[in-house]
């Protein structure tokens, strides 16, 4: 079984697995890391979603094998004492009802407004919409990232 | 109005306590039920179980107070505020306070159950009794310490004080404290004292999910632990054939394939191995009767609506004679789909059966119903399973049935080892036990410009509305009303989904009184509020709603709303509803975007009693409108051949944020017993939305989803 080496978090990884493993299942399986969830399979909750150089990406369609040479970034390397803005906001609003899909969406928000610091209302909607909420805590969400973005700027 | 009976209690029969051996005191206790006479909290914290007792509350000696509360948490947040209203009894400050998961054997307990909205209902009374015993015996020991009376002394955020100036901490006194008798008698607070109850309190997991640690039952795992995925018949009255694996077994790291019943599980050394390996399997599938559909469906269903098989739920007066006697018979058909849960964490369990115990670790909201059907599909004591539960990734009714903690168990024997059984989004759609497709048609006959008559029918698949729902509004509003249900049964499994039953009736009630002012030419809330006039002082116990309390909610709706005074472009829908013990009125706002309806807003105005938590509170009403919304306008699950066809994120459409409203709570305050949440403001938002979709383009919506209907013109149902 082919070995790969992985940088994730800023830290080096080899794993062994089939190069058709998606990224998702490196993570939870093979390095314990089960902060990035599994919703779908198919890239359309968001519940997986990472960081892959920087840009919000869903890891349950990333081969392992394709992302080698990348920075990879999880819940887990956001911070070391849930000191960034968006983990801040999220426990201001109190976002979370079950939890399960927070992970993937505070990874979207965090490349979002990496990319743009100072969105609108619209902006937010959009960038937001690639993540599903079931228990559809969306409005704190969309306050969430309202607030991050103030405290960022 | 009924007032539901509540458990009564004797404090000294629930309430037992112990000096823990590393310091600190234990005070078991039961939430619902007495526990037996001759049980004690252990006196070493990691003999904790929940044989005995249900719950423990913990005071160390350095003053923290830990509780340990085992009822399952599917993101409702009885977590949070369950532990608050001890914490508020007890008089602890709520940062001292740290809240732990218990895990659970299965003994004696009652309610372990998330579901029906019941959780805080139910444990108000006996969650205070149980800090108020626990504070007087802290204060008992202090007064003897000091020599002076119980009742000379005060407490404080974990302090006990005296007229004279001397102060004692909680756990400088827990040791004299857990030698006491139970007291029988104490004083609870008065509410206008409360100082946790009716504060923001914050998820107490939050740290934990912003930052990705273990919590869900999917993040569950155990060494030698093999992963397992189930291939399971595609459609619901399939049977297994044959089933080669030769493929599967050849891919490396697949570990074993295992057949039971109808269904084959791969197990692998992870999650995608097992995936792959379920795919490789080639199974064929035979049925033994005509596979099901939804285009047959609404035959018969439509049949049965049109037939004389009913079982009638409530009948007052005489509708035969009241429709014989009308000047006009207004009758409208409703009709809904099948709709799956789609937890966001799909269903999954662990287990691992031995010869000496059976261990289920896992997300369900009926702990121990499971355990007992664990145990008799294994042939084993009941006293051998174990059940711990995790964290739910969500629930709306599936995780009400263990089937999935039964497959894990059936796998784990066979192939004799630890097993964790992953559904992927596929299997968890596909194997489903969904919201049945329903049919109601309502008809009213109206005599002289006034309401004589109102018969409700309902045609459903599998089963129908249970005994308390026919008492809701307007049962008692009318003279002549009658509830007749008939249903058909399917192979396909449905069961029940968040408000069972509500979620769909009170779309189509309060769509037809809507139709009904129209038609009457009066004003919609004039109509409903004048209904609710003939309850108020009813002595029919049987009716379940307070005409007060419902009126009172849709006068608020009215005033915060600015109902009757949108902005032009912005049209209004109006509805409300009793269900779960609470009364709820919601307005919703659509307005026309390229001429497509778009909710912008709901107010929802929720009489809950006391608000525990009301951040938490807030969001669940946030939640459940939304999930009304988002489940009126898309939800849309569709059967051919028996399969479910849509089984993805990809056709099957969940609200997003993007389509979503702005939800803007009241509470109503009055100091009643607080009710639950996590249902009754879902039923009214579908009948807000149709209503406002009605007023932007005159289109009368009598069918969900609505995306489906909603830009055509529809034809009377």
């Amino acid at each position: 079984m082919p070995v790969y080496n992985l940088k994730i978090n800023g830290q080096s990884h080899t794993v062994e697995a089939d190069q058709d493993t998606p990224l998702l299942w490196v993570l939870r399986d093979h390095l314990d890391m089960v902060g990035t969830k599994y919703g779908c399979g198919i890239g359309q909750c968001g519940a997986c979603t990472v960081h892959i150089d920087g840009s919000a990406t869903r890891s349950c369609l990333l081969q392992v094998s394709m992302v080698e040479n990348a920075e990879i970034t999880t819940i887990e390397g956001i911070s070391e004492d849930i000191s960034h803005p968006v983990q801040q906001a999220w426990k201001e609003v109190d976002v979370p009802q079950c939890g399960y899909c927070q992970a993937g969406q505070i990874m979207s928000a965090t490349a979002f407004l990496n990319q743009n610091p100072n969105p609108n209302k619209s902006e937010i909607r959009d960038a937001m919409s690639g993540n599903i909420c079931r228990c559809a805590s969306y409005n704190r969400i969309e306050k969430a990232v309202e607030l991050a973005a103030s405290k960022m700027s | 109005m009924k007032n539901t009976i509540l458990p009564s209690f004797s404090r000294r029969s629930f309430i037992k306590t112990s000096a823990l051996a590393g310091g600190g005191m234990l005070i078991g206790f039961n939430l619902f039920q007495a526990c037996k006479p001759e049980a004690t909290p252990p006196v070493d914290i990691s003999q904790l179980n929940f044989n005995d007792f249900n719950a423990f509350i913990k005071i160390a000696d350095n003053g923290m107070v830990t509780i340990f509360s085992p009822n399952p948490e599917i993101g409702q947040g009885v977590k949070t505020s369950m532990p608050m209203i001890i914490a508020e009894e007890l008089d602890v400050s709520w940062d001292d306070v740290h809240v732990v998961q218990g895990a659970l054997d299965t003994k004696n307990f009652t309610r372990q159950v998330a579901g029906g909205s019941q959780s805080i209902r139910f444990g108000w009374e006996s969650l205070r009794q149980t800090g108020a015993t626990a504070r007087q015996m802290l204060v008992n020991a202090a007064a003897a310490k000091w020599g002076v009376e119980a009742s000379s002394c005060k407490t404080e955020n974990g302090v006990i004080t005296n007229g004279n100036g001397d102060k004692l901490g909680y756990g400088e006194v827990v040791k004299e404290a857990a030698a006491l008798e139970v007291p029988e008698n104490v004083t609870l607070k008065d509410p206008k004292d409360f100082k946790i109850i009716g504060t923001d309190a914050g998820n107490v997991d939050i740290d934990k999910i912003i930052t990705g640690k273990p919590l869900f039952g999917l993040d569950y795992k155990e060494e030698g632990m093999a992963h397992a995925v189930v291939l399971r018949p595609p459609a619901f009255g399939n049977k297994l054939e044959v089933c080669d694996d030769t493929a599967a077994k050849a891919i490396a790291g697949v570990q074993d394939v295992i057949k039971f019943g109808d269904k084959i599980a791969v197990l692998a050394k992870d999650t995608w191995t097992a995936m792959k390996g379920k795919k490789a399997l080639e199974a064929t599938w035979t049925a033994d009767s005509k596979l099901e559909s939804t285009e047959a469906h609404d035959k018969i269903l439509t049949g049965l609506l049109n037939g004389k098989k009913f079982k009638t739920m409530r009948a007052d007066g005489d509708v035969k004679k009241a429709f014989a006697a009308a000047d006009q018979v207004i009758e409208r058909i409703y009709e809904s789909p099948f709709l799956p849960h789609n937890c966001m964490e799909p269903m999954n369990f662990f287990a691992d059966v031995t010869p000496e115990k059976v261990r289920l670790v896992g997300p369900i909201q009926t702990p121990a119903g499971t355990a007992r059907r664990v145990a008799e599909l294994l042939e084993r004591e009941v006293e051998d399973v174990s059940v711990e539960m995790t964290r739910m990734g969500g629930g709306f009714g599936r995780r009400l049935y263990g089937d999935f903690a039964l497959e894990a168990a059936e796998i784990s024997k066979l192939a004799k080892r630890p097993v964790k059984v992953i559904y992927s989004r596929e299997d968890d759609m596909g194997a489903g036990i969904y919201r049945p497709s329903i049919k109601y048609k309502i008809s009213a006959s109206v005599k002289d410009g006034k309401i004589t008559g109102y018969h409700l029918k309902e045609a459903s698949v599998n089963s129908n509305m249970y005994g308390l729902i026919p008492n809701f509004f307007p049962a008692g509003a009318i003279e002549n009303y009658q509830v007749d249900v008939a249903s058909y049964d399917s192979k396909i499994t449905t069961g029940a989904w968040r408000a069972p039953y509500t979620n769909f009736l009170s779309f189509a009630e309060q769509s037809f009184f809507d139709e009904l002012a129209e038609i009457l030419e009066v004003d919609r809330i004039k109509l409903r509020l004048d209904l609710l006039q003939k309850v108020k002082g009813t002595t029919d116990e049987r009716i379940q709603y307070s005409p007060e309390r419902l009126e009172k909610v849709i006068k608020v709706a009215v005033e915060k709303s600015g109902w009757g005074n949108a902005k032009e472009g912005v049209y209004q829908g109006f509805s409300a509803y009793y269900c779960h013990n609470t009364h709820v009125a919601e307005v919703a706002e659509v307005e026309l975007e390229n001429d497509v309806p778009v909710v912008k807003k709901v107010t929802c105005v929720v009489d809950c009693g006391i608000v525990v938590n009301p951040l938490g509170a807030k969001n669940q009403i946030e939640g459940g409108v939304i999930d009304g919304v988002g489940h009126a306008m898309y939800g849309d699950l569709s059967f051919k051949d028996g399969e479910p066809q849509s089984k993805n994120f990809d056709k099957y459409r969940l609200i997003r944020i993007n389509e979503t409203p702005v939800v803007e709570t009241h509470f109503i305050e009055n100091g009643l017993s607080p009710t639950g949440l996590g249902e009754p403001t879902l039923p009214p938002a579908g009948a807000a939305v149709a209503n406002a979709i009605k007023a932007a383009k005159g289109i009368r919506l009598y069918k969900q989803p609505f995306i489906k209907h909603m830009t055509a013109k529809a034809p009377l149902g």
